[in-house]
């Protein structure tokens, strides 16, 4: 009996549809990815069962650590904006270009007489430079809380929103620190606010 | 897997045809290389999504005209100590002899459920919790102690400021 020939085929398969769709994905996801934000100081996040995503946008974000307090906002027009009325309320005329390097910081940790030095800084400089975090006190008007209240007058003018304040602590902070941001956002009437944390996996009761 | 040349090796002689090269690449290792990409950026974006904890303060008022007297006896007081100990009585401090326990599973969150339902039984009213941080407490315990909140689903809470005497229950106890 003549064996019966199986017709070899290539092994090859044809890869475009698929590298086509790859790409694809890999474009969305650049694209839709934001760049991970530099802690100015090492922060380990404490975990929680809490499982709200934080906002994108119109979010105020401070960062606790070693007793600092650093101080972001989304939106580089809402930057340019809470720079401009904290000059006015300082009295410090800012140039358009350290407006433009202001909108380009992600995370500000510098107190109002040193931030035009800072600013004029060199970008590999800037980044070296140990910021020495937004001063704070019990009194009324500190600096940190006039930076949450022009934030929020911006948030307010720019977008019409309200402004949600949020504070991302590290484990081993003290109370106190806390107490006193806390005390800031009382005094300014913000009632609610958000505490950043990890996701941990509680097992269910 | 690069393919096999089959086109053979060409007759010696007669013209010389210039050599059709394939048009089609091996597109396996590009693949590859995408599709690591993407996991990479999957991985950095959904993954470090922050969560958040919502936290709503009782406002603060100068004049406080429309604060309700909660009765000594539903109301919970828990001090947030040193070395993540902390203590709980019932009612006004020193009336009670507070006791010692830790964040957790078998400890803070059985007590809140225990104690909780003891109270709902008695009072037949839900129980109000005073979360009172002390100055020697991190931030993890006050993160901590609000999670048990959400856990045990104890809706009336609030963070307030510690108390001299309860300060002084705390140093007795050796968790200042």
């Amino acid at each position: 009996m003549p064996r019966v020939k199986v017709a070899r085929k290539s092994t090859a398969i044809d890869m475009t549809a698929m590298c086509d769709v790859a790409f694809l994905l890999l474009t969305f996801f650049i694209l839709t990815a934001k760049p991970r934000t530099e802690d100015p100081v090492p922060i380990d996040v404490p975990a929680s069962t809490a499982e709200i995503p934080l906002p994108e946008e119109n979010v105020l974000l401070l960062t606790v650590g070693q007793g600092k307090v650093f101080y972001t906002v989304e939106g580089t027009d809402i930057r340019k904006q809470t720079l401009e009325q904290m000059g006015e309320k300082y009295n410090i005329k800012f140039t358009p270009e350290q407006k433009q390097v202001f909108s380009g910081v992600p995370v500000l940790g510098v107190p109002m007489n040193q931030l035009q030095a800072f600013l004029n800084l060199d970008v590999d400089k800037r980044k070296a430079y140990k910021q020495p975090g937004i001063p704070n006190d019990t009194t009324a008007n500190n600096e940190l809380a006039d930076w949450i209240r022009e934030s929020r007058k911006a948030v307010a003018s720019l977008h019409n929103k309200p402004l949600r304040i949020s504070v991302k602590g590290d484990n081993k902070e003290e109370y106190p620190t806390i107490k006193k941001i806390i005390g800031i956002f009382q005094r300014q009437r913000i009632d609610k606010f958000s505490f950043i944390t990890a996701v941990k996996n509680e097992p269910k009761k | 897997m690069a393919e096999l040349d089959t086109s053979g090796g060409g007759k010696k002689g007669g013209k010389v045809r210039s050599k059709k090269a394939s048009t089609r690449v091996d597109l396996t290792a590009m693949v590859d290389l995408a599709f690591l990409l993407i996991t990479f950026f999957i991985m950095t974006t959904t993954l470090s999504k922050p969560k958040a904890m919502d936290v709503t303060m009782p406002r603060k008022d100068e004049n406080q005209k429309d604060q309700l007297p909660v009765a000594a006896s539903r109301s919970m007081t828990i001090l947030l100590g040193s070395n993540n100990k902390v203590e709980w009585f019932i009612g006004e401090p020193g009336k009670s002899a507070p006791e010692t326990i830790n964040y957790g599973k078998d400890g803070l969150r059985k007590t809140l459920i225990e104690k909780g339902k003891e109270i709902q039984a008695s009072t037949g009213k839900y129980m109000v919790v005073l979360i009172k941080p002390s100055d020697k407490s991190n931030y993890k315990n006050l993160v901590d102690a609000l999670d048990e909140m959400a856990i045990t689903k104890i809706e009336s809470f609030a963070i307030v400021d510690i108390l001299p005497a309860e300060v002084e229950l705390l140093k007795r106890d050796g968790n200042y």
